[in-house]
């Protein structure tokens, strides 16, 4: 489509103020974290890299880190597994209510977080706590699982509908049972689709703090509720801008690799 | 000693029976509420190059997909060189097919695709690079081992499929409708290597086409498929020249189906019946009809010329439409649209159907 110098630099522009929104705001992250000052006055008069270095040191941010590493890990497996076992039934079988299994599949994604964290909340107090399983990791952990599930879910049936199960069908004619033909054939088709979802699973996870804020107990603190609960503290403000400045970091990692991934083999 | 000797050369009737390659029995297969085939029974001899034949959705590949393992009969038995395979997996059956659109693996070369299967069977390296390079050389394709799929030519890709089958020395060997995809002349090319290279390694084709042309010039026998169930089976002969059903006459080449007053005036019966377009001639002289000979008077509709002989359509006064075939380069002067002929046919050639 062709378009007229005007409509070419007014959609420039506009995209450009857009983006500025968006990505403003994290340069301001980012350069907060070097400001001297503990108000976070603007514009900068003294640089200093004081606060990353009480970031490092900071051993709240450490354990958080680290909880949060093991929450996203775990229910990142636990999506990979499940999610790939429903697409799987979804795309190569029929079954009586398939419909309904893969809306019910979705839709904790179209949930709000809050209904999920109070729903989980409600069932861990007065079901699991009586049977000796109160709210804690595990509860974080589940919670976050079922929206990672999502991910892989989806990610993993839209590859599955493009595989060509003539190659499957190829192999098992030639003699492969049901384990090679799944490892040489079918499981390298969906690798990267696996790596995708199971990458923004974990990202979707490691910043997750609505469902995490109702499903988590104290002791259980992950890096986002952290950062929640020191950013009104004065002293604490500027850690939390460091936090943040490497969190933007490390979110763009996954995203870059699953949109890389999922770009590559397309054809 | 001699009574022995020649009981094994004339075996008795039993083993003539466990010689089949393939035995469908009562075979029936839906899915969902569709029916896509009907009570088939059905026996392929051993070495037979065996044709299943029929439009699109007659049910003929989902008989190929059964013998192959791919999908499960509704009910029924399936029999493999007397062994029961019916709920066997398509890796325990003793079969090789060829696909329709090859599914050549495309992240491996030409001779890692033939070699696929024997290495699944842990044949040793150096055996299996000999069966590969034999393989290939009886494709007459030596020269792309090392290329990928992608870069083959249509032609090329159905004969690496081709190899990819026949080097695991299968009882059966299924081919989908394999010349689907080429062009006419490959796709003849094609037909001529695929009967040399059965004759070569005589084993059991079951060939699934909706090509009549396809069907006859390479099968021994050939099933007829019409909506889910066979109409009929017999050699090529058999079926263009005696067909038992009016979908059989129609479908395998062009027929002129005379039923009704016709039949009763020309034949002496209702009918109908099936009458081949080459059997119906222009009477040299206005002759009276004998016993052999039935004639009628038509006018010439429609002159199509075809190459080597011109077809043409004739309406009788009746309204019934008659179709004729004739030579081209005969010494006659073919009749010309709107003239008026008289025809004739020899009475045997109507076929009752």
């Amino acid at each position: 489509m062709q378009l007229s110098r005007t409509a070419k630099f007014s959609l420039g522009a506009f995209a450009i103020v857009a983006m500025a929104g968006i990505y403003l705001p994290l340069l301001l992250v980012i350069t907060n974290s070097f400001n001297a000052t503990t108000s976070g006055a603007f514009p900068i008069q003294d640089w200093t890299t004081k606060w990353w270095v009480a970031a490092w040191h900071n051993e709240g941010v450490r354990e958080a880190l680290w909880t949060s590493i093991k929450v996203a890990s775990i229910a990142t497996v636990i999506a990979l597994v499940l999610g790939t076992m429903i697409s799987f039934a979804l795309a190569r079988y029929e079954f009586f209510g398939k419909h309904t299994v893969n809306l019910l599949v979705v839709l904790p994604i179209a949930l709000p977080g809050i209904v999920t964290g109070v729903a989980f909340s409600n069932t861990f107090k007065h079901v699991f706590e009586p049977l000796g399983i109160g709210l804690g990791m595990l509860s974080v952990i589940v919670g976050h699982a079922t929206f990672c599930v999502v991910m892989v879910f989806n990610n993993v049936q839209a590859r599955l509908g493009r595989v060509n199960r003539g190659l499957e069908e190829a192999a098992m004619d030639m003699g492969a049972n049901l384990f090679t033909t799944f490892s040489q054939v079918t499981f390298p088709a969906i690798r990267s689709a696996l790596i995708a979802g199971g990458l923004l699973a974990f990202a979707l996870s490691f910043d997750e703090i609505v469902v995490t804020t109702f499903t988590t107990a104290p002791g259980t603190e992950t890096l986002p509720i952290w950062i929640f609960n020191n950013m009104s503290r004065p002293n604490q403000a500027p850690v939390v801008n460091v936090i943040a400045a490497v969190l933007i970091v490390f979110s763009m990692i996954p995203v870059y690799l699953s949109q890389k991934l999922t770009g590559d083999d397309r054809d | 000693m001699t009574g022995t000797r020649s009981q094994t050369l004339e075996p008795p009737e039993q083993s003539l029976q466990a010689q089949a390659a393939i035995s469908l029995r009562g075979i029936e297969k839906s899915f969902g509420a569709f029916t896509a085939v009907r009570n088939l029974d059905l026996d392929i001899a051993s070495g037979e190059f065996f044709s299943l034949l029929g439009p699109s959705g007659s049910g003929k590949t989902t008989v190929l997909r059964m013998i192959a393992g791919f999908e499960r009969p509704t009910d029924g038995s399936i029999e493999l060189g007397g062994e029961m395979v019916t709920d066997k997996a398509p890796f325990e059956r003793k079969v090789n097919t060829v696909f329709q659109d090859y599914a050549l693996f495309p992240h491996l070369n030409v001779a890692q695709n033939v070699e696929y299967g024997l290495k699944l069977r842990k044949v040793p390296r150096a055996q299996r690079q000999q069966m590969v390079n034999d393989a290939l050389e009886m494709i007459r394709l030596p020269q792309v081992a090392r290329r990928l799929p992608s870069q083959l030519s249509g032609g090329q890709r159905q004969r690496v499929a081709l190899a990819r089958a026949l080097i695991l020395k299968p009882q059966v060997l299924l081919l989908d409708e394999p010349l689907g995809a080429l062009d006419k002349q490959l796709r003849e090319q094609m037909q001529i290597e695929l009967k040399q290279i059965q004759r070569e390694v005589g084993i059991t084709f079951v060939f699934v086409t909706h090509d009549q042309e396809e069907a006859l010039s390479l099968s021994d026998r050939v099933a007829v498929f019409n909506d889910g169930r066979i109409d009929q089976v017999g050699s090529p002969a058999d079926l263009y020249e005696r067909p038992a059903t009016r979908f059989v006459a129609s479908f395998l080449g062009h027929t002129n189906l005379i039923e009704g007053d016709l039949a009763r005036q020309l034949l002496g019966a209702p009918g109908p019946f099936s009458l081949r377009p080459e059997h119906v001639r222009v009477a040299p002289s206005a002759r009276a009809a004998n016993d052999q000979q039935a004639s009628l008077t038509a006018t010439v509709r429609e002159v199509v010329y075809t190459g080597s002989c011109t077809r043409f359509v004739a309406s009788t006064p009746s309204g019934a439409d008659i179709i004729f075939q004739e030579l081209n380069g005969a010494s006659t002067q073919p009749p010309q649209r709107g003239a008026e002929v008289v025809l004739e046919f020899d009475r045997r050639h109507a076929v009752a159907i």
